[in-house]
């Protein structure tokens, strides 16, 4: 993945590394602006075994901020937010891996530098028997959830 | 013996006749004979499903995991109508968005799965689910709306379609919050194991039905544009999604 570019950021922002559990790491710049999560709307995405992303909706394009283009076959973290803990993103692969369903808040990252809450669930496809992605589904969270989520996060790494 | 044919039990009034004549045109189109049966309850008609009574069906999504991956339905085409839930309150509620309805709110709805599903999950933000809230099931589209201008309900689920098609004077004593906007979620044609090997026949004439009188006809009688293929893969991701969504 490529380093985030200051050119596409909104507003001021703070430098970040993110450190990725395959060694890799990518600089990110993050602002403190908040896109609302669209009412009604459903985010959805899927991606292979590995975690490149393969198909996205129209929800997803839009509030990642980026083009259709520049999210096919990207890893999955290219929307990873520094404050989102490490641990959170390894006990989703772990419940995944073993077949069941994930649920978490997640605070994404946007191609602007500006993040979004979403309450996502993840599941594996499984087709013949064989788990060949997993698809994720986005929904809006409650204020309240995202608070406690904050908090939580916060102590954790 | 013939084969039987059932619609997903929320289709409107208005379309029975059309699903009568569509089934009049499937039995010609492959040369057998097919017995239309309607139910009054999806639960009737899931436990007939159970039973193998059910060879081809126009299905809710929230059973196409259990026709597909349980009883060995295949997908033949769909409408491509996405099915989008509108949650609207009485006019005068001083409820102006999801976030302000309260634990303990009656919500009114019909048994329509994905309906009632898509609905819940507009619901989260307001911290609401099956726990604190009470639900209160309706035959109708048009009872929903009743049971909140008598206030007996806070809060209504309606397919976005039966809202939209509620009389002028019906709508204007209630205030929509929100509508959902998903896009990937319809009903679909599939059929049963004894005829999945008819799929491709099927398909090939459903999909031209569109190109005549007749078939826009009937296609307009049923509230449909046209039939659109609908491929395995396509069906398995619907399936998925439905899978994420459901608690």
């Amino acid at each position: 993945m490529q380093d985030m570019n200051p050119s596409d950021i909104r507003g001021e922002f703070q430098e970040k590394i993110l450190k990725h559990f395959d060694g890799s790491q990518r600089k990110v710049l993050v602002t403190d602006v908040e896109t609302p999560y669209p009412e009604g709307r459903l985010i959805v995405s899927r991606t292979d075994t590995e975690g490149r992303i393969t198909h996205c909706n129209r929800s997803f394009v839009e509030m990642s901020g980026y083009e259709e283009s520049e999210i096919i076959g990207q890893p999955h973290a290219l929307l990873r937010h520094p404050d989102m803990p490490a641990a959170a993103f390894a006990d989703l692969w772990n419940t995944v891996r073993e077949g069941r369903k994930w649920h978490g808040y997640v605070k994404n990252l946007r191609k602007d530098g500006g993040y979004y809450w979403v309450y996502a669930t993840v599941i594996p496809n499984v087709r013949n028997g064989k788990v060949t992605g997993y698809t994720s589904v986005r929904r809006k969270p409650s204020r309240q959830k995202v608070e406690e989520a904050i908090s939580r996060y916060a102590n954790m790494s | 013996m013939p084969y039987q044919f059932t619609v997903s039990p929320d289709f409107g009034p208005d379309q029975l006749a059309g699903w009568h004549i569509f089934n009049t045109w499937m039995q010609r189109q492959l040369e057998t004979d097919i017995h239309f049966e309607t139910f009054d309850s999806f639960d009737a008609q899931r436990q007939a499903i159970s039973e193998d009574r059910v060879d081809i069906i126009y299905a809710n999504p929230y059973d196409a995991s259990f026709l597909v991956r349980e009883k060995g339905f295949v997908a033949v085409a769909s409408p491509r109508k996405p099915d989008e839930t509108t949650i609207a309150v009485p006019a005068d509620s001083p409820v102006n968005d999801i976030e302000s309805l309260e634990s303990g709110c009656r919500i009114a709805q019909t048994d329509d799965p994905d309906i009632s599903m898509m609905g819940m999950i507009m619901l989260e933000p307001a911290n609401l689910d099956k726990s604190n809230t009470e639900t209160i099931i309706q035959d109708s589209y048009i009872q929903v709306a009743k049971a909140l201008i008598q206030g007996r309900a806070d809060v209504g689920f309606f397919l976005r379609e039966a809202y939209e098609g509620l009389s002028s004077l019906v709508k204007s004593q209630l205030k929509p919050l929100v509508t959902s906007d998903i896009q990937l979620v319809s009903h679909t044609l599939l059929l049963g194991p004894k005829l999945a090997q008819r799929k491709d026949e099927l398909g090939k004439r459903l999909l031209s039905m569109s190109e005549g009188p007749q078939g826009k006809s009937l296609l307009d009688s049923l509230g449909f544009d046209s039939w659109n293929p609908v491929d395995e893969e396509e069906m398995e991701f619907m399936i998925d999604l439905m899978e994420a969504l459901v608690a």
